[in-house]
């Protein structure tokens, strides 16, 4: 996630209703080949939401776009509701239990670690979901592996300060794709960006306490350049791997138990990590070893070692399977 | 009584008010059932209402769907009731979530209009104690069995609140 970006002038007007006319404050927060993602508020003027707003598409015909986005909005809030309702709702909501074994443990495991659904529109094309505070877990490790590098040699190396730190955030991201899996969702973009570290005790689905600080920062305009590259940084939490790992952008997500799928989505992960955090690659065998072994994985056992070996035919050839398309 | 707007709804202020111990709910019903246009309320059963991130949700979504023409129901305030349901059955939402012969606690829901207007009206009408509309006392006066039976949940309403939310919003699609 970068900075804030800028807005055209005329960015607003082109929004959905009723976001075009609105007074909130909309802050451009990322831009994607499909989407835009804004920080706003929803519902009350103290809660802070993300809007994700999926524009029209004048190249693509209308009906067809319409359908298009109609179909990817729904398909990533129904996985985001099926995720918040696991273990409790009695039916559609909840996952189909594969391996009656891992009842009990992994059930209900996703509640609160992905971002709640606040509301959508189809025709409009926008959705909007919790925010999450914290930063990414890739500006975490970054900010990591900077401080590490005071101290000579890079935190990756064996030796290296906050190198157990990094385990443990490592382990957790392994333990959190496990519950994913467990629920029957592969997220289909995992990357150090799509993971946030939300630092205990923020997360707030009703917003009964709202964030001071995040509500200040949605607010100014002015920022330094330090701030830019860090959004969420709260100071007291500098380098703090302390948190909850909560995943976000669903919007390639599906609904999946099969281990092919389930490898390739750890492969994406292996290979965004490796080229994001070079310096950390070594340590990415913890993330597999949590996701097989890890006690809140849900796909500790044999569901998660058949998907290592898939793994490792995956690594072999490549995401692409039928090498068709 | 509360003035409420909705962040991006700045022309549609919401105008609530908590009422407890009523005793007139069959008039009130009556007046809903008669389409009387001085009674266009949404008018909740406060008993299934979660918290008030519950209510408002419903509310964005009904005036969302009247800006673009896309009410399922008669008015936005039917819309309202109508949205808190998670599915496509319009009596049935009513049945669960508005007004019923011997509902005691109600949340009176007025679109747009002027407030002292408003506030006068219902005061005069509505047999019963005004209250906060705050989350803690729509937790008081929770039905847990009943918005777990309309929602279909199993757990406590107060984890499930993200699932509810987010079921609403699916509704339809």
């Amino acid at each position: 996630m970068t900075g804030p970006i800028p807005l055209p002038p005329n960015a607003r007007a082109r929004l959905p209703t009723p976001f075009n006319t609105s007074p909130e404050p909309l802050e451009l927060i990322a831009q994607g080949a499909e989407s835009l993602l804004y920080k706003t508020t929803f519902l009350s003027p103290s809660q802070p939401a993300a809007l994700k707003i999926r524009p029209v598409k004048k190249w693509r015909h209308p009906t067809l776009d319409k359908r298009l986005t109609r179909a990817r909005i729904l398909a990533e809030a129904r996985v985001l509701v099926k995720l918040s309702g696991e273990g409790i709702a009695a039916g559609g909501g909840g996952r189909k239990v594969k391996d009656p074994k891992r009842e009990g443990e992994g059930v209900g495991g996703m509640r609160g670690l992905v971002p709640a659904v606040l509301g959508l529109d189809w025709e409009g094309g926008w959705l909007v979901t919790e925010w999450i505070e914290g930063g990414t877990v890739k500006e975490r490790i970054y900010r990591v592996s900077r401080a590490g590098t005071k101290g000579g040699g890079r935190v990756g190396e064996a030796g290296g300060e906050g190198v157990e730190e990094l385990r443990g955030l490592l382990r957790k991201m392994g333990e959190v794709v496990g519950k994913l899996h467990a629920c029957g969702i592969v997220h289909g973009d995992l990357t150090t960006s799509n993971m946030m570290l939300r630092p205990f005790g923020t997360a707030s689905p009703e917003s009964s306490k709202p964030e001071r600080h995040d509500e200040a920062s949605a607010q100014s305009s002015t920022r330094s350049a330090s701030d830019v590259d860090q959004p969420q940084a709260t100071s007291t939490s500098q380098t703090s791997l302390e948190g909850d790992i909560v995943l976000i952008d669903f919007g390639l997500a599906t609904q999946s138990v099969s281990d092919e799928d389930r490898a390739v989505d750890l492969y994406v992960l292996e290979r965004a990590f490796g080229s994001t955090h070079p310096w950390e690659e070594e340590l990415f065998a913890c993330v597999l070893d949590a996701y097989a072994h890890g006690e809140g994985s849900g796909m500790a056992g044999k569901a998660g070692k058949t998907v290592i070996r898939k793994l490792e035919d995956v690594r072999m050839r490549g995401r692409k399977k039928s090498m068709l398309g | 009584m509360e003035t409420i707007v909705l962040p991006h709804l700045p022309d549609h202020h919401l105008h609530v008010c908590l009422f407890v111990k009523v005793h007139n709910a069959q008039f009130l019903r009556q007046q809903l059932l008669d389409g009387n246009v001085d009674f266009e309320y949404a008018f909740l059963d406060a008993a299934v209402l979660l918290s008030r991130q519950h209510v408002l949700a419903a509310c964005f979504r009904a005036i969302n769907g009247m800006l673009q023409d896309r009410l399922k129901s008669k008015n936005v305030h039917s819309e309202i009731v109508f949205s808190l349901s998670p599915n496509n059955n319009i009596s049935d939402s009513f049945r669960r979530f508005g007004v019923s012969e011997i509902t005691t606690e109600i949340l009176a829901v007025k679109v747009g209009n002027d407030q002292m207007q408003v506030e006068e009206h219902l005061r005069k009408h509505v047999e019963g104690q005004a209250v906060p509309f705050t989350d803690e006392i729509l937790t008081s006066i929770r039905n847990e069995a009943r918005i777990q039976r309309a929602y279909r949940v199993e757990t406590s309403s107060d984890q499930a609140d993200a699932f509810i939310i987010g079921s609403m919003a699916l509704k339809g699609s």
